[in-house]
């Protein structure tokens, strides 16, 4: 409903207005110096959160309390202006983010000195690479001393060094006392760097506490829904002797996840009901990565292992454990239920439908990641060389 | 889980306001994106504001051929007078016209940063502000040329540019904030302005008015002219440059000289109880545009 002439020629017309709770029953508190994340899916009101704590949106309902003077980054460089050179948009955006100006220009040094843009500042912004750019509005950004900084992934921006620089000022000022909560998305930062964190979904409060374990409880979240419904792969063969009523993993505790993290235990199950009567058989299941490749076979079938004779209509529970050695990534276990016979006789394959994610912040970009000691010698000839050079 | 006693951690913070708390913060802001908008317009340009000069000053060459061509050359001063109006005019509409997409341009402010919402509309006006101190001094120079000498009356002028200050403020936030919800106040906005142009004493002079006798509703033309504060700001302001002096001769007061016509806006409406009513039109724009503001502010991020 935006002219008038809508609203004219439709005066019976209900407005449009479908009401959407951003967000409800969220209720958190941050003690002072801490560093709190709040994360959560797209959509899921986080921003909108933070935006409520920045005093940009008001809430319709409940009460926020905040003590101290309070800076939000929800954008870096509000206000710049591509047409002025820096010193001008320094002062306009401190200004913007509540110094007097004054103190705004008195602060422009040091805001150029950190930016590493002492060449640059007779240069308009729009000749400004987006580097540069974002350097400066950083730089800025932090001169505004707060004792309560609200950051909205602004983290995203910038080269890695440029991150690490972000994170190194984030550290100092929160060891310094200042309070930060951190909207993001990277559950590397949220480990690495917050004390506690909060998990929203749809507008709701899913966890809150332990940064390790509202990661956890994020990734399974994303996961869990985000999962292919069916991958076209191996289709379901077996001459029908048997059947793979269920299948499923579990960590070595037997809880059960769709995401599990590296070096854990982890145990595939599957479920099988005899049709027909079998002798010796096999449970083999095959890890498919996200190409196609077979990562890990895991099996029963081996040679010393003869489970005996199953009659028609029963049931057991096969099961394989191994160390999670799998790098993350999302993979697809085929399970084969065979005989060892005349060659392989395979009583039922699962299709590629179930699939498991595997976490871990260790990728060092092989399809497996075990454990690795690494060492380096010198090697005493060339030691020897070094000191005859010297 | 609650650790803290709510009642000591004083007052919740409150949402989005057109205007809160720190006042210098928000001077400050409004003035900074006043200055930052008023530097861009001449930045890069050779003759800087010359060009800020050039668009009333055009304006008010072409009227004035075009009319001296018609009777008008009977009309005291009538050039000094075009030139005042077609600024303070200009002034009116960058104001307003400026001030209706204000909200929704600055968007990326208003949904990033905290501040009161009040600052955008009047950097707004304040920008006109500046344009208006440039265009003055055009004025000035342009008026001495005409033949019109100061006098003490000329005090009563930067009043009157006050009170337009004020129309414009009030309208100014009525338009930034229905803007935000219906489009079409930008050109309807238009178009009240070019009737605005016309019906404000700018082109036409009081005298032109009063010459057609009819009523309407009873009520004379002149009257429902000046109904129209700008109509009567206009007239004042006619009044106080070149308006008729009482002269005093031993205490007694003697014929005015010299009379350019210039007769005062309560004159012009028929006495100061009438001249209530485009005064109190001031008051009540501002006062009905503040409330709208205030009313909307706290959503406005949201409504964008």
């Amino acid at each position: 409903m935006h002219t008038l002439k809508e609203r004219a020629l439709h005066p019976l017309r209900r407005t449009g207005h479908h009401t959407f709770r951003a967000l409800e029953n969220v209720s958190f508190e941050v003690r002072q110096g801490e560093f709190f994340g709040i994360v959560g899916r797209n959509g899921s009101g986080k921003s909108t959160l933070l935006k409520c704590l920045a005093g940009i949106y008001s809430a319709d309902r409940g009460r926020i309390w905040i003590q101290g003077r309070m800076s939000p980054f929800i954008e870096l460089g509000v206000g710049f202006n591509p047409d002025l050179a820096a010193r001008d948009n320094v002062v306009l955006n401190g200004i913007m983010l509540g110094l007097t100006p004054r103190e705004a220009r008195a602060r422009y040094e040091h805001v150029i000195e950190f930016a590493e843009l002492e060449e640059f500042q007779e240069l308009k912004l729009k000749n400004y690479s987006s580097g540069m750019h974002v350097r400066l509005a950083f730089s800025v950004a932090i001169q505004v001393d707060a004792d309560v900084l609200l950051i909205d992934e602004v983290l995203a921006v910038g080269d890695a060094s440029f991150q690490q620089k972000c994170f190194d000022v984030f550290n100092r000022l929160r060891d310094q006392g200042t309070t930060i909560v951190l909207v993001t998305h990277d559950m590397g930062a949220v480990n690495n760097f917050c004390h506690r964190a909060l998990l929203l979904e749809r507008g709701e409060m899913v966890a809150e506490g332990d940064p390790e374990d509202v990661a956890n409880h994020y990734l399974e979240l994303n996961f869990n829904r985000d999962a292919p419904e069916h991958v076209a792969g191996a289709e379901r063969v077996g001459n029908g002797a048997a059947r793979i009523v269920d299948q499923w993993c579990e960590a070595g505790d037997g809880t059960q996840s769709p995401m599990y993290l590296q070096g854990q235990q982890l145990r595939f199950c599957a479920r099988v009901e005899f049709v027909e009567e079998a002798v010796d058989p096999g449970l083999t299941v095959v890890f498919e990565n996200e190409n196609d490749v077979h990562v890990l076979v895991a099996t029963t079938a081996a040679e010393h292992e003869r489970p005996g004779r199953f009659a028609p209509g029963e049931e057991a529970v096969f099961s394989v454990e191994f160390t999670n050695v799998l790098a993350p990534g999302r993979y697809f276990p085929i399970t084969t239920i065979s005989r060892l016979g005349r060659g392989l006789e395979i009583l039922d394959r699962s299709a590629r439908e179930t699939s498991i994610v595997v976490q871990g912040s260790a990728a060092r970009g092989g399809v497996i990641d075990v454990p690795i000691r690494a060492a380096v010698e010198r090697s005493p000839s060339s030691a020897r060389r070094q000191v005859e050079v010297g | 889980m609650s650790t803290f006693d709510y009642a000591d951690l004083g007052e919740p913070i409150r949402g989005p306001s057109a205007l809160s708390g720190d006042w210098r913060r928000f001077w400050h802001l409004t003035f900074t994106i006043a200055r930052t908008e008023f530097k861009l317009r001449f930045y890069g340009s050779a003759l800087g504001y010359v060009w800020q000069l050039m668009r009333p000053l055009m304006m008010f060459g072409v009227l004035d051929l075009v009319y001296s061509l018609g009777k008008l050359g009977s009309i005291p001063h009538y050039p000094a007078m075009l030139l005042s109006g077609v600024v303070m005019y200009t002034f009116f509409m960058e104001a307003t016209a400026g001030a209706v997409r204000c909200v929704v341009d600055r968007e990326n402010f208003v949904r990033k940063i905290q501040f009161p919402r009040l600052a955008i509309p009047l950097a707004v006006v304040l920008t006109a502000c500046f344009n208006l101190v440039v265009n003055f001094f055009a004025v000035a120079v342009f008026t001495f040329l005409d033949g019109v000498r100061p006098r003490v009356q000329w005090l009563e002028i930067p009043l009157i540019l006050c009170v337009l200050l004020v129309l414009a403020v009030g309208v100014a936030l009525l338009l930034s904030a229905l803007f935000v919800r219906f489009r079409d106040v930008q050109p309807i906005w238009d178009v009240i302005g070019q009737v605005l142009f016309y019906a404000s004493l700018i082109l036409i002079p009081l005298e032109k008015i009063q010459a057609h006798t009819g009523r309407l509703l009873g009520v004379s033309l002149t009257h429902l002219w000046l109904l129209n504060p700008l109509a009567d700001l206009m007239q004042q302001y006619r009044h106080a440059l070149l308006g008729p002096v009482p002269r005093f001769f031993n205490g007694k007061p003697v014929t005015p000289w010299p009379d350019h016509g210039g007769v005062s806006a309560a004159a012009a409406i028929g006495g100061y109880a009438d001249l209530a009513i485009p005064v109190g039109l001031v008051i009540a724009l501002l006062a009905l545009g503040f409330w709208v503001f205030n009313r909307s502010a706290p959503h406005i991020a949201e409504n964008l």
